[in-house]
């Protein structure tokens, strides 16, 4: 299919998405208009809600580019979710534990999480390329060791923060956040007293992982488009035989194929941690980070440029739809329905071809046998 | 000694428990896979059968009709599954993706439709759970002093104390195992999934044969959500399959696509998910945290030093076109 078709495809598939959202609210006795006005007006109703939007949408749009990734090479990074955990656990540690200067104590601890995620992930690389096991079971087997590791991280007194749930805070140096110090120094306060439009755009925690999410994006299309590394990678995942046989180690290929996807949610993980969180807490059940990713990429056509948008409508639809619940008593949940159904559409290209197809002939005035 | 064989017991008991929704899901991957269509929407299908088998079992009271609505909840998930995969030729992994976000949210949506707007469904008394049809059949021993009372306790607890749903499950595996290897529809079901264009050429009708295949994969694993819900526990709430589906995935793979080798890799993953919570219980001082990670850290072990490289269906997530080349 040609790239312009496959933006279409894209484009349908979201408004059908959003289609069955309506049915299904109408079906249940609410007013789909309204409940798609709330949805519009909590994600674009004040510029708190643009920020929140994508405060949101940032770590998704991270673990996106981790799953378009490794699709784009072959691989099935099921493990986004762990390798979240896993670079949300170090960045922690190395945020309380380090002692070093702003901006630099950030960029380390993101490095931290990172290089860490990046060695979990290399564990399913490796486990594939030496004993041909397939990456989804190993992923899925990491993903809640990830989950029970970060639970049991949380037991040691040097990390958690007595009487609660959480680690400690990380250090302010280790921060993210835009204007952080700023915002609630005298100064700040004083100077956002009267700016009320200003006020509202910093009221949410907004950090630079956004900037870090666009940043990787480009990183990521500029490697596999651009260098040797990304051109050896991507004929990995086309062909292995052929990849093979053209003198590409593919079992090196394989594993640092996956190592660099860690990388990436290792970064996601980093960045919720020192921009939004400033701690790590008890889990008791996956939050959804990774899964969350592997709809962002198939929304964005495995595109790692593509993730920034389709990030951000999944950002904005689950921000937006969980003020349904609250203000007109409809179930939230109605939006992880409408992006399933996206997710669907997306998959079903023939489905629209078929459509295209009617279409022409119509428009020719054929018979439509 | 005693103590140890009603220990044991306690273990076996748990472990079979948790197996059992395992199993039957684990079945469904089975089915699905051998005719060729990669189902990971699992998780999804689970959830809407342990969300409908609450729901009909708390309202009707007859909890044969919740499993059976369960199973038949699941069938209608994975009909979605079979349009996408089968008939437009979809990705099949992004289909289950998808069947993963649209199963727990519909799951949530009517749970909130059904019971006044709570994300978890009313529990059905116990009368009205699945009956365990042989806890009568040994005396219950209050007291535990000689072999033969440890004996008793063992049985009743690893086995007479069982829902009637962990004995289904494994009279479940030897049925698909019997279709699958026995008859016509598994020869058909194995060959579709093997080399569908051959298939084809013999006559057998591959869409039909992989519609079928992946409906039954959804009733299966709606009677696993269901085994969960109106069984192991009496009702449904957001967290209750949070990753069995995966791990039915996982252990299907470990199994190596075969029905008894599914069974197997569930009944390993479930022992130690037993030993797990009786640890918990005990005074031997291991981090929680730690034990409940075991499971999954045998299983990976168990991957890489008894089963190594599985291959499954050839022809297992591949679309098919009739008339192509």
């Amino acid at each position: 299919m040609k790239k312009n078709n496959k933006f279409i495809v894209t484009l349908f598939s979201i408004f059908l998405g959003l289609v069955v959202g309506a049915i299904i609210l109408f079906i249940s006795g609410y007013n789909p208009i309204e409940a798609y006005q709330v949805m519009f007006m909590g994600i674009f109703g004040s510029p708190k809600y643009i920020s929140y939007t994508i405060v949101r949408s940032t770590p998704i749009i991270i673990t996106g580019i981790s799953v378009a990734f490794a699709f784009k090479t072959g691989l099935f990074n099921i493990g986004a979710e762990g390798q979240f955990i896993i670079g949300s656990i170090f960045a922690m540690i190395a945020g309380y534990l380090f002692k070093l200067p702003p901006v630099i104590h950030g960029l380390v601890a993101i490095l931290v999480g990172a290089l860490a995620a990046g060695i979990w992930a290399g564990i399913v690389g490796v486990l594939k390329s030496k004993f041909g096991i397939n990456e989804v079971i190993s992923s899925i087997m990491l993903n809640w060791i990830a989950l029970y590791m970060n639970n049991y991280f949380l037991t040691f007194p040097l990390l958690r923060r007595p009487n609660s749930d959480a680690s400690f805070k990380v250090l302010d140096t280790a921060k993210i956040n835009f204007l952080g110090q700023w915002k609630v120094s005298e100064a700040g306060k004083a100077f956002l007293k009267d700016n009320k439009f200003l006020r509202e755009l910093l009221n949410p925690p907004v950090n630079y992982g956004f900037l870090i999410a666009i940043l990787l994006a480009i990183l990521v299309w500029y490697i596999l488009k651009h260098t040797t590394l990304g051109y050896q990678l991507k004929a990995v995942g086309y062909n292995k035989d052929a990849a093979e046989y053209g003198g590409i180690n593919i079992k090196k290929n394989i594993v640092v194929s996956m190592m660099i996807a860690g990388a990436i949610s290792g970064i996601a993980g980093a960045t919720q941690v020192l921009g939004v969180e400033h701690q790590i807490g008890i889990l008791a059940a996956s939050q959804g980070y990774g899964f969350n990713g592997m709809a962002v990429s198939l929304i964005a056509g495995n595109n790692p440029l593509a993730t920034i948008p389709a990030g951000l409508l999944f950002g904005g639809l689950t921000y937006g739809g969980g003020k349904l619940n609250s203000l007109i008593g409809a179930p939230s949940e109605v939006i992880n329905i409408a992006i399933g159904s996206i997710v669907f559409f997306v998959a079903m290209p023939k489905l629209f071809e078929m459509f295209g197809k009617i279409f022409t002939r119509r428009k020719r005035g054929e018979n439509l046998d | 000694m005693i103590s140890i064989i009603n220990n044991l017991g306690i273990i076996i008991g748990i472990s079979l428990m948790y197996s059992a929704p395992l199993i039957y899901t684990a079945l469904g991957g089975v089915i699905s896979e051998n005719a060729g269509v990669v189902n990971i929407g699992l998780e999804g299908m689970m959830t809407i059968g342990a969300l409908v088998g609450a729901t009909v079992g708390y309202y009707s009271g007859n909890p044969w009709l919740a499993f059976l609505a369960a199973g038949i909840a699941g069938g209608i998930m994975a009909i979605l599954h079979g349009i996408a995969s089968i008939t437009f030729t979809a990705d099949q992994i992004v289909s289950g993706i998808a069947i993963n976000f649209i199963g727990p949210g519909l799951a949530l949506f009517l749970s909130r439709l059904f019971f006044e707007g709570a994300t978890m469904t009313k529990p059905i008394p116990l009368d009205n759970k699945m009956p365990q049809p042989f806890k009568n059949i040994l005396p219950e021993v209050t007291q535990v002093e000689t072999i033969k009372d440890a004996m008793i306790n063992f049985f009743r607890n690893a086995i007479f104390n069982q829902y009637i749903t962990v004995f289904i499950a494994f009279i479940l595996v030897f049925i698909v195992w019997f279709v699958l290897y026995k008859t016509k529809l598994g020869l058909r079901i194995r060959s579709v999934g093997e080399h569908p264009r051959a298939a084809d050429t013999l006559g057998i009708n591959v869409y039909r044969i992989k519609y079928i295949a992946v409906i039954l994969s959804g009733v299966f694993a709606g009677f696993g959500g269901a085994a969960m819900s109106i069984a192991v526990v009496a009702n449904y709430r957001a967290t209750l399959i949070s990753g069995q589906g995966f791990i039915a995935l996982a252990a299907m793979i470990f199994g190596k696509w075969k029905p008894q080798g599914a069974m197997w890799a569930c009944l390993l993953f479930g022992a130690a998910q037993g030993i797990a919570i009786y640890l918990g219980g005990t005074a031997i001082k291991v981090p929680s945290t730690l034990l409940a990670m075991t499971p999954y850290v045998i299983t990976l072990l168990a991957l890489i030093f008894v089963v190594g490289e599985g291959n499954g269906p050839k022809a297992n997530g591949l679309p098919y076109e009739k008339n192509q080349g």
